[in-house]
């Protein structure tokens, strides 16, 4: 009897959620019944949505590619050899010449969708805890600063220096530090940390390992968002599987350090994404924000010196120690170095994962990628980083990806969510939505966020029913600025950013003349 | 006390015995607890509060925070529609609409005959499929109002 076929069935919770788990007992049974000896290997997904579930028949050749699979297909796919590569409507040919697939520049996603994301075999025969052998064999000084060397910046959206955090806390002489991983992705339009999770989830266990081995951290949490059970249940299952194989535990890969982690389970509040609502989460608390300073690498979890990081930052470490700094740091432009996982969303035809070196513009990725809109229909706008982000126009959808391109047009990458709205979006709604959202997800602690959100929704109202709109965009402004200025976090801070570029590059949502917005006023 | 109690009243201690001596065991205690019953008992916190040496208030306001946690016992089903910017781009507020009218029930409320508590949610991270439904621990995509009657056929047949 021949070796059995590998056919790879996604497990990812997007593959799920358009109907995998049947497609994939189909398969079985299919194969049962005709006696044909298969494999079912449940991967990550390639991050290609609209074809899912995806799924790929291991040939000579490579991988073969068809999508998107429903469980009626099954039969059909039996009977024209997809077990062999065969012919069929839903036939792509070799996944990795698919022009989305191939185009892209996968770093820190090398493995998603590859490899078995439960088998640490496959995951060290795809470079797995290289990094990690590599990080033990430097002193923690000189790891640092090859991260720092790296150029990455948190991926969560503030693109802080990582290795400037892990700097602080290995300078620090506290014997109790904590490395925390910031995996409560609640941004719109954003997926890549659950990705990872369910995908790969080792590359994030050892990011972290590596983390704490560096800095002299023994424990570590990740804080994973309750809307993630396929996510929690990967990564409970990947650190029981490290654990028993020695790489999590009290000697290292026998390097004599210890690291320790746990999954804890956030609980459905938005705010709790901000590091220090997070750490007080953590604690067992309201996730009420924090003043700064002091900072948390000084004083994090428990008052100890933490690390603190987003999951695509920390996962990005594995492949940065094992390749070296300078691979990593050759990718991107400008002071935005490596790739960043963007991740199209919304009303766009191809949604999906796209990791690329930063620089491509805004452009390429949502017609070039993307396809162009879902229904057909000319893009109007995109919002970017999320629900604090910026409405960008078609105007200036020419702006290449770069951290300080962005922010200097009053917009930002964040954690690289695109969402996509046609010329049939309502952005005034939107932008009143965004005020509504601050509202019910402000912890409370800080007037400007707590009572402006709610005051702005208020003035949102009465511009929308022309009411006294001159003077009531004026207040509006007004009460923009004290958000953005007094604010202790990014949510009062940034609530502002979606109803401004709203107000500014679409005016003509809430009833205003397009014509008596001077273009100084572009924020 | 009736069964039902009897049974909470378990969880709630097994939940302490497990979680009360973590470091910040708190939310990971009320997991627990809601996991296993569905909910988290108002008439327990005195007694959470006591084991975690904490007062009532702070557990009640711990409680309060948190979206995902919830003081009275929810449907058969947990239906969750996402109504983040993603899903809204693509339709939400309109099924989030047919949901209320079809189940004759606003956002936060259970049908009258117990099978399903609809609740919204903020992302699901499934923002390229959208708009998004979470059944209690399964992810559902492009959900239209066809799908979103179908998914409500199941919980209603499903015990």
């Amino acid at each position: 009897m021949s070796a059995p076929v590998r056919v790879f069935v996604p497990r990812d919770a997007c593959a799920l959620s358009l109907g995998a788990e049947a497609v994939a007992a189909a398969i079985a049974s299919q194969a049962r019944k005709s006696g044909t000896a298969v494999e079912l290997v449940r991967n990550g997904s390639r991050g290609m949505f609209w074809l899912e579930p995806l799924v790929e028949v291991q040939t000579p050749d490579g991988r073969v590619a068809y999508g998107p699979v429903r469980e009626e297909d099954v039969a059909g796919l039996f009977a024209a050899d997809f077990l062999h590569g065969g012919r069929h409507a839903l036939g792509h040919g070799l996944t990795e010449r698919i022009p989305y697939f191939a185009r892209q520049e996968r770093q820190t996603f090398a493995r998603v969708g590859l490899t078995d994301p439960l088998s640490l075999a496959d995951y060290q025969k795809h470079d797995g805890y290289r990094g990690l052998k590599n990080a033990l064999a430097m002193t923690p000084a000189a790891a640092v600063q090859a991260l720092i060397d790296s150029g990455l910046r948190g991926r969560g959206g503030a693109a802080f220096p990582t290795g400037i955090k892990w700097r602080t806390v290995l300078g620090e002489s506290s014997p109790v530090k904590y490395v925390v991983c910031n995996a409560d992705e609640g941004d719109s339009g954003t997926f890549s940390d659950r990705m990872i999770m369910e995908g790969d989830p080792f590359v994030l266990i050892e990011g972290m390992t590596i983390a704490g081995v560096v800095v002299g951290a023994t424990q570590g949490y990740i804080y994973l968002r309750s809307e993630y059970p396929h996510a929690e249940a990967a990564l409970n299952s990947a650190i029981d599987v490290a654990r028993a194989a020695g790489l999590l535990g009290d000697n290292v890969l026998g390097s004599g350090k210890a690291f320790h982690l746990e999954v804890r389970r956030g609980a459905g509040a938005y705010i709790c994404g901000e590091e220090t609502s997070l750490l007080e989460s953590l604690e067992g608390k309201r996730g009420v924000v924090r003043f700064r300073p002091p900072l948390p690498a000084v004083q994090g979890l428990f008052g100890k010196p933490t690390v603190i990081n987003n999951c695509i930052s920390l996962a990005s470490v594995p492949t940065i120690y094992a390749f070296g700094a300078q691979a990593y740091k050759d990718f991107g432009m400008g002071r935005s170095r490596g790739t960043l996982p963007f991740q199209l969303a919304g009303n766009i035809r191809h949604g999906g994962l796209v990791e690329k070196a930063f620089g491509l513009t805004l452009r390429e990725l949502l017609y070039d990628f993307g396809g162009g809109s879902a229904s057909g229909r000319p893009i109007r706008a995109v919002q970017i980083g999320g629900p604090l982000g910026a409405y960008v126009p078609e105007s200036q959808f020419d702006m290449q990806l770069d951290y300080e391109v962005f922010a200097a047009a009053g917009a930002m990458i964040g954690h690289g969510g695109m969402v996509v709205f046609d010329d049939q979006a309502d952005l005034a709604h939107m932008a009143r939505y965004a005020m509504e959202f601050c509202a019910i997800e402000s912890c409370g602690k800080c007037t400007p966020c707590r009572i402006g959100s709610t005051r702005a929704v208020e003035v949102i109202d009465r511009i929308v029913d022309g009411k006294d709109p001159e003077a009531n965009v004026h207040l509006l402004r007004d009460l923009c600025d004290t958000m953005v200025a007094g604010s202790l976090c990014a949510l009062g801070g940034m609530a502002p950013f979606p109803v401004l570029s709203v107000l500014n590059h679409f005016p003509q949502d809430f009833g205003l003349p397009s014509a008596t917005q001077p273009a100084a006023a572009q924020q | 006390m009736a069964p039902d109690e009897l049974a909470t009243a378990e969880v709630v201690r097994s939940a302490i015995d497990l979680h009360a001596q973590r470091p910040g065991g708190l939310l990971p205690l009320l997991h627990e607890i809601q996991d296993r019953a569905g909910y988290v008992p108002p008439g327990a916190v005195p007694q959470i509060a006591k084991a975690m040496r904490l007062s009532i208030a702070e557990v009640h306001g711990v409680i309060s925070f948190y979206h995902h946690f919830r003081a009275t016992p929810p449907g058969r089903h947990v239906v969750r529609v996402c109504v983040a910017e993603a899903c809204q781009s693509m339709g939400a507020n309109a099924l989030v609409a047919h949901a209320c009218a079809s189940l004759g029930v606003e956002l936060h409320e259970t049908t009258g005959d117990g099978a399903v508590t609809l609740e919204p949610v903020y992302c699901l991270g499934n923002c390229a499929c959208s708009p998004a439904v979470l059944v209690d621990n399964d992810l559902v995509g492009r959900v239209d109002a066809r799908r979103f009657d179908a998914i409500v056929k199941q919980c209603r047949e499903a015990a």
